[in-house]
C-alpha cells in the first residue's frame, strides 16, 4: 500500500500551493435539544489553528451533534459557532468551507474516484483541466492515483474512505471534519488509515475535528481529546494527561482501564490496601463513602503468602501481562512486566501497593469489576 | 445452484431418484418441478391465448382467411395518425410533469419529512380507489374553459393516475441510496440544492425514474375512460370508435399498439442498460 509520505513533485507542488492552513474554531455554549433530550448542553470548546481535536464519548453523548452543528447540518437552539472570528449562524453548510468525511461511505456512486474528488472544485466553478489536475494530485496524496477511474463499488472500504478524505481536502477546507470515518473498516485497514490521516493532517497543518467512540483512535491521533458525556465536555486534555490525570471518574473509566476500589478516608488522604495516599486535587471531601480508581500500571504486586489478595486471571499482552487480583470482594487489575509475571501463578497470594503519587477518588457506586473497565 | 447440477444430471441418468428415501428435500424435488411446469404453462396460456386470438383476428379477412389487409389499411384510416400522435404527446407531457412534480417532492419528504412518507403513501394510492369517471367529471366541472379546451388537461389528470406507481418507484429508489449522507456530502463540498439534485440525486435515481417512466407511458397509452369523457380521440378511443366500422382493423391497431408500447419500453430499458454497461467498460473492471 502506498503511504502518504510521497515526495513526488506533483504532491510537493500541491502542498506548496495550499494557502496558510488551519482556522481557529470556537464553540461557545452550544445547546441543541431533541424533544426531551439535550444533545448539547452548553458545550464550549476552542480549537487552535492546525490543531487535531478528537471528540470522544459513548453513544448519545452529543459528539456527532457537535460536529454536525459545526458543519452547518444541524441548527442550534442557542450558542455560537465562530471560525476565524466569523460567527457562522447565518452561513449555510455549502458556504462554510468545511471538508467532511462521513462514517458511512459517502462517495457519489455515479462518479469515479477522480470525479468524486473533483466534485467540490466543480461546484466552485473551476475549469475542467484545473480540477482534473488537482483531483489527480490529491488522489496521489492519498496513494490512490491508480484508482482514479474506479467507481465506489469497485473499491474497498478503506480506499473509499481515502477518496472521501481526498475529496474533503480538495476544497482546501478551513476545517476538516471527520465523523467516525474508520468505524466501518476492519482493524488492519483502520490502523493504516489512522496513520495516514494523522500524517496528512500534520503535513497540511489543517484544523481537524475528529469524532470517535474509540479511545485508542482518539488517544493515538489527536493533539487534544475532549471526553464528552450528556452533551457536555468532561475533560479536554492531551492524550497523556487524559490517561494519567483523568479529571473525573467518568473519564478514568471511559479512557483506559481502571479498577474501582472502595476506601476509607484518613484525614485529607485515603487508605488504599492499608497505604495512605494523597487524593488528586483534594476532591471528595464532602462525599460520605468513596472509591479510588486505579490504573493497572499504578499498582505494584508482590508475592506474599500472607497477602490478602490472590491471582484469579492472567492475560498476556506482550511486554506486559495483566493480572486480576481478588482482594476480598474487589477485583483489581494489575499490569506487570511479562518476565515478572512468569513467576506469579494463578492462586498465588499477593500484596498490592499503590505506586502513583496520588489517587483519583469518586463517590462509591458499587464494588463489581464491570464498572471498572 | 452449481452444486445442484451434478445431482440433477445423476438423477436423470438414473431415470429417476431411487436413493432418496432418507432425504425429504430430494424427495420433494420432482413434484416441485412438475408443479413449476404446470404453473408456467397456465401463466403462459393466460397471457398468450388472448394475444394469439387478437393476432389471429387481425390477420384474417371477413371470410376468416389469412390476410394482411387490416394491417395495410391502418395508416390510411381517418383519424388514426392524429389519435396516435395525440397519445404520444400526452404520454410525453405526463411523464415530464410527473417527474418534475414527484422527484423533488419524494426527495424532500425522504430528507426532511420522513414521517410524512406514510401519509404520502396513503394519498398517492387514492387514485386507484377513486373511479376514473368520478375524477374526470370532477375535473371537468372545476377546470377553467381554456384548460377544458386543451387536450393537456388530460395530462394533468393522468399525473394523478400515475401517482401510485411513480411515487412507489421513486420511494424504493430513494430508500436504496444513503440519500442524507450523499446530500450532506454534496452540500459540504459547496453544492447548492439544485446542483445536488442534478449531479448527485438524479443520476442515482435513474433506475427508479426509468421504472416510473415506463409505467406512466404504459398507463397513458392505454387510458380510455377519461379521454373518452373529455371528448379527445386518443389511440384507445379511436380503436373503440373504429371497431364499430371494422373490427379487424381496430384489433390490428390494438395489437400494433401493444407491440409498439412493448418495443418502446424495451428501447428505454435497453438504452439505460447499455449506458450502465458503457460506464462499467470505461472503468475496465467488474
Amino acid at each position: 500500500m502506498t503511504t502518504t509520505q510521497n515526495t513526488s513533485p506533483i504532491v510537493d507542488s500541491f502542498l506548496q500551493d495550499l494557502p496558510v492552513a488551519g482556522a481557529q474554531v470556537e464553540l461557545d455554549r452550544l445547546v441543541r435539544v431533541f424533544g426531551q433530550t439535550r444533545a448539547l448542553d452548553g458545550l464550549s470548546l476552542t480549537i487552535e489553528r492546525g490543531e487535531f481535536v478528537a471528540l470522544l464519548g459513548p453513544s448519545g453523548c452529543g459528539k456527532t451533534t457537535a460536529l454536525r452543528v459545526l458543519a452547518g447540518f444541524e441548527r442550534l437552539d442557542s450558542g455560537r459557532v465562530v471560525v476565524n472570528g466569523q460567527d457562522l449562524a447565518r452561513v449555510s453548510a455549502q458556504h462554510r468551507d468545511m471538508g467532511m468525511v462521513f462514517q458511512s461511505y459517502s462517495l457519489f456512486p455515479n462518479m469515479n474516484a477522480l470525479n468524486n474528488v473533483a466534485y467540490g472544485l466543480r461546484m466552485r466553478k473551476q475549469g475542467s483541466r484545473q480540477r482534473r489536475k488537482k483531483a489527480g494530485e490529491l488522489l496521489e496524496l492519498v496513494g490512490l492515483a491508480d484508482q482514479a477511474s474506479k467507481y465506489p463499488h469497485q473499491m474497498s472500504g478503506g480506499q473509499q474512505q481515502r477518496v472521501a478524505l481526498a475529496r474533503a481536502l480538495a476544497i482546501e477546507p478551513r476545517v476538516l471534519l471527520l465523523d467516525e470515518p474508520l468505524s466501518a473498516l476492519d482493524a488492519k485497514v483502520r490502523a493504516e488509515l489512522r496513520d495516514q490521516i494523522r500524517s496528512l493532517q500534520q503535513r497540511l497543518a489543517i484544523t481537524t475535528v475528529f469524532v470517535t467512540h474509540d479511545q485508542e483512535e482518539a488517544l493515538s491521533m489527536a493533539d487534544r481529546v475532549c471526553v464528552m458525556k450528556s452533551g457536555r465536555i468532561e475533560q479536554t486534555a492531551t492524550p497523556a494527561t487524559l490517561y494519567s490525570r483523568p479529571a473525573t471518574a467518568f473519564v478514568a473509566e471511559f479512557v483506559g482501564v481502571s479498577s474501582r476500589v472502595p476506601v476509607e478516608r484518613a484525614g485529607d488522604e485515603v487508605l488504599v490496601f492499608g497505604q495512605q495516599c494523597p487524593v488528586r486535587g483534594g476532591a471528595g471531601a464532602t462525599w460520605d463513602s468513596i472509591d479510588v480508581l486505579l490504573r493497572p500500571e499504578d499498582v505494584a504486586i508482590e508475592t506474599n503468602p500472607d497477602g490478602k489478595g490472590f491471582v484469579t486471571h492472567r492475560s498476556f499482552l506482550g511486554a506486559t501481562t495483566r493480572l486480576v487480583v481478588q482482594v476480598g470482594e474487589i477485583a483489581v487489575r494489575v499490569d506487570v512486566r511479562s518476565e515478572v509475571a512468569a513467576d506469579i501463578e494463578l492462586g498465588n497470594h499477593v500484596s498490592l501497593r499503590v505506586i502513583s503519587r496520588d489517587v483519583l477518588v469518586a463517590p462509591r457506586v458499587g464494588n463489581d469489576l464491570s464498572a471498572a473497565s | 445452484m452449481a452444486a445442484l447440477i451434478p445431482e440433477i444430471a445423476y438423477e436423470e441418468m438414473q431415470g429417476g431418484i431411487p436413493q432418496v428415501e432418507g432425504d425429504p428435500q430430494r424427495r420433494r424435488r420432482p413434484r416441485l418441478r412438475y408443479w413449476r411446469g404446470i404453473v408456467l404453462f397456465l401463466a403462459g396460456a393466460y397471457f398468450l391465448i388472448p394475444l394469439y386470438a387478437g393476432l389471429k383476428f387481425s390477420f384474417e379477412n371477413d371470410a376468416g382467411r389469412f390476410s394482411l389487409y387490416a394491417v395495410k389499411a391502418i395508416p390510411s384510416q381517418t383519424g388514426f395518425s392524429a389519435a396516435f400522435f395525440l397519445s404520444l404527446r400526452l404520454a410525453a407531457t405526463t411523464t415530464v410533469l410527473t417527474m418534475v412534480l414527484m422527484v423533488p417532492t419524494a426527495t424532500y419528504v425522504h430528507l426532511k419529512l420522513p414521517k410524512m412518507r406514510r401519509v404520502l403513501d396513503f394519498v398517492t394510492i387514492l387514485p386507484i380507489v377513486i373511479p376514473p369517471i368520478v375524477l374526470i367529471l370532477g375535473v371537468l366541472e372545476a377546470a377553467p374553459l381554456w384548460l377544458r379546451a386543451s387536450p393537456y388537461l388530460l395530462s394533468l389528470v393522468y399525473v394523478i393516475l400515475a401517482l401510485p406507481f411513480v411515487y412507489r418507484s421513486l420511494d424504493a429508489g430513494l430508500s436504496a441510496i444513503d440519500l442524507k449522507t450523499l446530500v450532506e456530502a454534496s452540500r459540504s463540498l459547496g453544492g447548492k440544492w439544485v446542483g445536488t439534485l442534478w449531479h448527485v440525486i438524479l443520476p442515482n435515481l435513474r433506475a427508479a425514474m426509468l421504472s416510473a417512466t415506463v409505467l406512466t407511458i404504459a398507463l397513458v397509452l392505454g387510458e380510455f375512460t377519461m379521454a373518452s369523457l373529455d371528448l379527445w380521440t386518443t389511440l384507445p378511443v379511436w380503436i373503440y370508435q373504429f371497431s364499430q366500422l371494422d373490427a379487424h382493423i381496430a384489433t390490428a391497431v390494438s395489437m400494433l399498439s401493444l407491440i409498439g408500447t412493448w418495443v418502446l419500453l424495451t428501447v428505454i430499458v435497453s438504452v439505460d442498460r447499455s449506458q450502465s454497461r458503457r460506464t462499467r467498460r470505461r472503468t475496465g473492471a467488474l
